[in-house]
């Protein structure tokens, strides 16, 4: 089923007899497998409004996020979270879109300093289970009218309702970037070194710890904004980082560029068999959960440590292996059959268990929308 | 305004009520005298005033949920309160009501820089966090004009913002994780240390939430290294039209300065009069911040200068000291302190497409002419976020119900335009029975189905945010 309104769209739900499995661009298939029929949003598609001089613009959830880029990008602005890009790594095509982007509330490197997808969400319409159209939030900056079911939406994955439009803020492009390079750091000395560059005053907005193509860990440390700001602050950031070993300022911007693609879109695990997991935890307790993890995995870190990917032998419960730690961990590709057995979001305590079976069954009181893809 | 009337079962059980909650609390800390329950009669929306049954001041989270647990056993409503600065009257009690007071929740719990974050009771004011943490030059972003009294409490139920949060978010973009205790006295841990949710945005969800979805007695708090340096620029128009286009222009550029804030003419002169800020006297004035290296912000302030002359401004001067920029600060910081020396206001919060500003304050100067009401304007500029202080005479009668009028009548014109009722202030009373011109009946029903599943009872700060025609039949209940 494909609706090409949002009243369209209204009515599949509320005549589904069926659970429906509900898909953007269908690049992001995360989560435990829904049985259901299929509904795209591809038919929902098209900028509705894009004001550069109010920082804002509203889309149809259909609309291809490439579509959206471009348009900015015209205008000199950009989506300033810089969702990642999720086909190399689960090895799907088609084209993303922008509900899906919400739906997965999907950041890239820049989330540790500027903030995730959610943060820049500023309204949404969706329908929910009941086939109700709702909107909650608008297209202004600061709102704190009523509950903010916004955040809510932003990475429920359509288990809440299914977006049918969505508003966000956006940023100015940058002048230029640079990355500043330390190579051969031990995980826990890197994670150091980011935390130093986060916490000093130079508006850092990448800091990722990785191996090169020949196994060298490699950390780096992004750097945005005028041409002169950059250059004067990558100079007071090496200063500040020459303990930690020799620093390299890589400031040709395609370069740049390209360096942080490869880490928003993790193409190190691109082709991996192994089954992929990503933890959110405190940066400082990464390195010595890593070293908890199996033999056999490679990790690499975003957020100056706060983010990590894991690629683990396949159907391993890498939950059970870590025991109890604070944060999250989901299991991002694997097979159906492990994906089946092993839940893909993270289990809650029970108190909060009961809030989101509230919650959900208040949403879609005929569990209809994605059931069970959350847990 | 309409409050829902006290339940005389509630009244009449006063004194077993009182005894129960001294039994969960240490000496002193259940507040019951009339003489002294009229301390927590109201927030700073002063126009509308009730004493609670009780006012209750716990220690600790255990005590909020062994309060919390009474109270929800014999079905008393709880208003939460955290400093009692309110716009819109979050915190105004009705009679048959516990006021929940945070004040003595108010350690810091953990400081950890190298994972930039605190960890605070909820009581704990605004400026003093980012006080615990400046010996390492760290600070707490989202700075409301309240700063110095509101608690962080409070600042988590409204989603509190302020001047700098044009690039820094305000406090949901900020807040990490939260202790919250639910109207059943059960404790739940949400968020922490780490980023993002690993399942639904619960966080999110209770930023903002009003006190209505439970208590939050514990937060923490991202926290930024300090810039370099900052420095604001003043820059004069003789209209506000030209004023508004400015700041369109400024943001076009591609230039993201860390504030941009509006006043007009009433406004300056009084704030003058208050604090001698140094304003030039002009129709219109903007302080517009940036912040970075002494050599970043000359670059910066260069290119908002140039902006600014193709506006032909009156004045355009920046800031030559540490000194002179504080004082620029103190007075915008004091403006509704220095309105309220010279007459009674209201204080309006609605926000706007920045696009829409010239046309908004246009039509706020005819309104005003047709109410007969001066209003003062003092906004956050950059993010649309208006707040304009119509005034009236609180001694003269009908003034205050003509005030609101005029005030409901701009506010619609913000939700006409593609904004909202309330920025960052909330809706508690003040504006509750305008929901219905922004939402629909099923989008109200929406949040109020989120209510329900936190607070089955509506026990919490029950009387907020929502229509009470929309939330009659679940009070009730």
């Amino acid at each position: 089923m494909t609706p090409n309104s949002e009243s369209d769209l209204a009515e599949i739900v509320a005549s589904a007899k069926r659970p429906l499995a509900i898909r953007g661009g269908g690049t992001r298939p995360i989560g435990s497998p829904v049985a259901g029929d299929a509904l795209s949003l591809g038919g929902l598609s098209g900028i509705e409004l894009y004001e550069p001089g109010a920082l804002t613009l509203v889309a149809k959830s259909g609309t291809p996020l490439a579509e959206i880029e471009v348009t900015l990008a015209a205008e000199g602005q950009r989506l300033a979270f810089e969702p990642m890009d999720h086909r190399a790594l689960l090895g799907t095509k088609g084209t993303p879109t922008i509900g899906g982007v919400v739906a997965a509330n999907v950041s890239g490197p820049r989330r540790v300093q500027m903030g995730a997808c959610r943060d820049y969400l500023l309204g949404v319409r969706f329908v929910d289970g009941a086939g109700r159209i709702i909107k909650n939030g608008g297209r202004v900056m600061k709102n704190v009218t009523g509950y903010d079911l916004v955040k809510l939406m932003a990475g429920s994955y359509g288990t809440l309702g299914v977006l049918s439009e969505v508003s966000l803020k956006v940023l100015p492009q940058v002048e230029t970037a640079a990355s500043l390079v330390i190579q051969g750091l031990s995980d826990a000395r890197a994670i150091s070194a980011l935390s130093t560059a986060l916490g000093s005053p130079f508006e850092v907005t990448g800091a990722a710890h990785t191996h090169d193509e020949n196994g060298t860990p490699v950390a780096l440390i992004r750097l945005e904004g005028f041409e002169n700001s950059v250059t004067y602050r990558s100079g007071r950031l090496r200063d500040l980082l020459k303990t930690y070993g020799e620093v390299e300022i890589v400031s040709d911007p395609n370069t740049v560029a390209a360096q942080w693609q490869k880490i928003r879109d993790v193409e190190m695990f691109k082709g991996d068999p192994r089954d992929i997991w990503r933890l959110s935890v405190k940066p400082s307790d990464a390195p010595g959960l890593v070293a908890r993890m199996p033999l056999g995995r490679d990790v690499t870190y975003d957020w100056g440590g706060g983010l990590i990917w894991a690629a683990c032998a396949p159907d391993t419960d890498l939950r059970t292996l870590l025991g109890d730690f604070a944060g999250h961990a989901t299991l991002i590709r694997a097979s159906a059959a492990t994906r089946a057995r092993i839940p893909a979001f993270h289990p809650e305590p029970v108190p909060i268990a009961t809030i989101t079976a509230g919650l959900r069954a208040k949403f879609d009181p005929r569990s209809i929308l994605n059931p069970g893809l959350m847990g | 305004m309409e409050m829902p009337t006290p339940q005389a079962g509630i009244l009449a059980n006063k004194a077993r009520l009182i005894e129960m909650l001294q039994a969960v609390l240490p000496a002193g800390a259940v507040i019951h005298d009339p003489v002294e329950t009229r301390a927590y009669e109201c927030d700073a929306l002063t126009a509308y005033k009730c004493p609670p049954l009780a006012a209750v001041l716990p220690t600790s989270t255990q005590e909020v949920a062994a309060v919390l647990r009474i109270c929800h056993a014999e079905n008393v409503p709880v208003v939460p309160r955290g400093s009692g600065t309110s716009l819109a009257g979050g915190a105004l009690p009705t009679a048959d009501s516990i006021v929940l007071g945070v004040a003595r929740l108010n350690q810091v719990l953990e400081t950890d820089y190298d994972n930039r974050f605190i960890r605070v009771q909820t009581g704990r004011t605004n400026l003093s966090v980012s006080g615990a943490v400046e010996e390492r030059d760290f600070f707490y972003a989202p700075d409301p004009s309240s700063q110095l009294a509101c608690a962080i409490a409070g600042n988590i139920a409204m989603n509190s913002g302020g001047a700098h949060c044009l690039k820094y978010g305000v406090t949901t973009n900020n807040l990490l994780g939260v202790t919250m205790v639910q109207m059943d006295g059960t404790v739940v841990e949400i968020g922490g240390a780490h980023l993002d949710a690993g399942g639904l945005d619960l966080l999110g969800l209770i930023c903002g939430s009003e006190g209505q979805l439970g208590v939050v007695t514990e937060a923490t708090l991202r926290i930024l290294p300090k810039p370099e340096g900052a420095r604001p620029v003043l820059i004069g128009f003789d209209s506000n039209e030209v004023a508004g286009a400015c700041v369109s222009d400024i943001i076009k550029a591609g230039l993201l300065p860390v504030a941009i804030e509006f006043m007009d003419r009433p406004c300056i002169r009084a704030t003058e009069a208050f604090v001698g800020a140094g304003y030039p006297d002009c129709e219109a004035l903007l302080i517009v911040e940036v912040e970075g290296s002494p050599a970043e912000i000359d670059e910066q302030l260069g290119l908002i200068k140039a902006i600014a002359r193709a506006h032909n401004p009156v004045e355009l001067r920046e800031s030559q000291s540490a000194e002179e920029s504080e004082k620029i600060w103190l007075g915008r910081k004091s403006a509704f302190g220095a309105m309220g020396r010279i007459n009674d206001y209201m204080c309006l919060d609605g926000t706007i497409p920045v696009s829409s500003l010239p046309f908004v304050l246009k039509r706020i100067g005819e309104l005003s002419g047709k109410y007969g009401l001066d209003v003062a304007n003092v906004f956050h500029a950059g993010d649309g976020n208006m707040h304009p202080l119509i005034l009236f005479d609180a001694n003269k009668p009908g003034d205050l119900e003509l005030c609101e009028e005029f005030g409901a009548e701009v506010l619609k014109l913000c939700v006409e335009v593609g904004g909202c009722l309330t920025g960052e202030h909330g809706v508690g009373i003040e504006k509750r029975d305008l929901m219905n011109v922004q939402f629909s009946h099923d989008d109200l029903e929406a949040q109020l189905q989120v209510k329900d599943v936190f607070d089955p009872k509506w026990l919490l700060n029950p009387a907020k945010v929502f229509p009470l025609e929309a939330t009659r039949i679940r009070r009730a209940a």
